[in-house]
């Protein structure tokens, strides 16, 4: 991983930027590729590809435990569940289904005025501010991101920060995560109860029939 | 707003290339007929909330330090990966059994609650 001291400097073309335009691009492009592809079996890869430039964004950005688990959770697991999915029910009317131009003009519509929405509050909120010298009164966790950035591998304070162990940059977060284990197990539970194969009760009652005969 | 190929990669990068996954995400959503077309529009709205996320925690990117998030962007993400695991098992259950019932998978057909 990379510090940021090369990018410190304006104009200068180094291996971040140029991986992060790699991904970045990948990401974009693949990601309006699932919009305007038609087919639902080529929206599925092309998906997987969009999530997978994700993953290599987190780890241009330092979170390497979160890109582990994007690859990991989401293209391994989520998207395998998706592509199940598809492969299940690609009958052949409905591998492509057609959208209404109507329904097209309202959507781009509705997604420029978002893009018109964001595009400028990332510009506003992003840029780094102008005089860097004012460092009095900053937060503990400010001094922390403003003073030079190490490469320090993430997965053990994301650990304790889940065990509730408050770290310099970290609060506990104990009771989400047990929220969030109690509700991953109702929804695996509930997942297979709605999934489960139906019991014939024709048959039921055909042996019930029988046994009484 | 185009001289962000000359500067090195800030906050505004990631914010903008979320922002293309959320609108590409929200815009799938509206337009596919097909079920599983709108569950992949719900995974790329995600994925493009879980970027700015990790981008507002990094300490990698040049930014304004009074949006630090720390450590606790990349949590919140990995809370929001866990959480599109789980839609997108019960999702994917629901579809089926929708399948199952009416041997359609378009959204469009499935107006039975209507009134």
């Amino acid at each position: 991983m990379r510090t940021g001291n090369g990018g410190r400097r304006m104009g200068e073309i180094n291996g971040h930027t140029v991986l992060f335009l790699f991904f970045g691009i990948l990401a974009c492009l693949f990601s309006l590729a699932v919009v305007f592809s038609a087919n639902v079996v080529r929206m599925a890869f092309y998906l997987i590809l969009a999530l997978a430039a994700t993953s290599g964004l987190h780890f241009l950005a330092g979170a390497d435990f979160v890109g582990t688990m994007q690859l990991v959770l989401y293209v391994g697991g989520t998207l395998v569940l998706l592509v199940f999915g598809v492969m299940l029910t690609a009958q052949n009317p409905f591998i492509s289904l057609r959208t209404a131009g109507g329904d097209w003009i309202v959507a781009a519509l509705v997604g420029g005025i978002l893009l018109v929405i964001l595009v400028p509050v990332a510009f506003q909120i992003g840029l780094p501010p102008q005089d860097a010298g004012d460092i009095e009164g900053l937060t503990q966790r400010e001094a922390v991101a403003s003073s030079e950035p190490v490469s320090v591998p993430t997965a053990t304070r994301i650990g304790l920060g889940l065990l509730g162990v408050p770290g310099d940059d970290v609060s506990g977060y104990l009771l989400p995560f047990e929220i969030i284990s109690i509700h991953l197990l109702v929804v695996l539970v509930g997942a297979a109860y709605l999934a489960r194969a139906k019991r014939k009760v024709v048959v039921r009652q055909e042996s019930q029939n029988s046994a009484g005969s | 707003m185009f001289d962000l190929l000359t500067q090195p990669v800030g906050l505004t990068h990631y914010l903008i290339v979320g922002a293309v996954m959320f609108v590409a995400g929200a815009v799938c959503m509206a337009t596919k007929r097909n079920a599983l077309g709108v569950l992949m529009g719900i995974e790329l709205v995600l994925n493009g909330a879980n970027l700015n996320f990790v981008a507002f925690g990094s300490n990698f990117l040049e930014r304004n330090p009074a949006y630090q998030l720390g450590l606790d962007g990349q949590i919140i993400s990995l809370f929001v990966i866990v959480l599109a695991a789980a839609e997108a098992a019960v999702a994917l259950a629901i579809v089926l059994n929708f399948y199952n019932n009416h041997s359609t998978v378009d959204v469009d057909r499935a107006d039975e609650l209507k009134g």
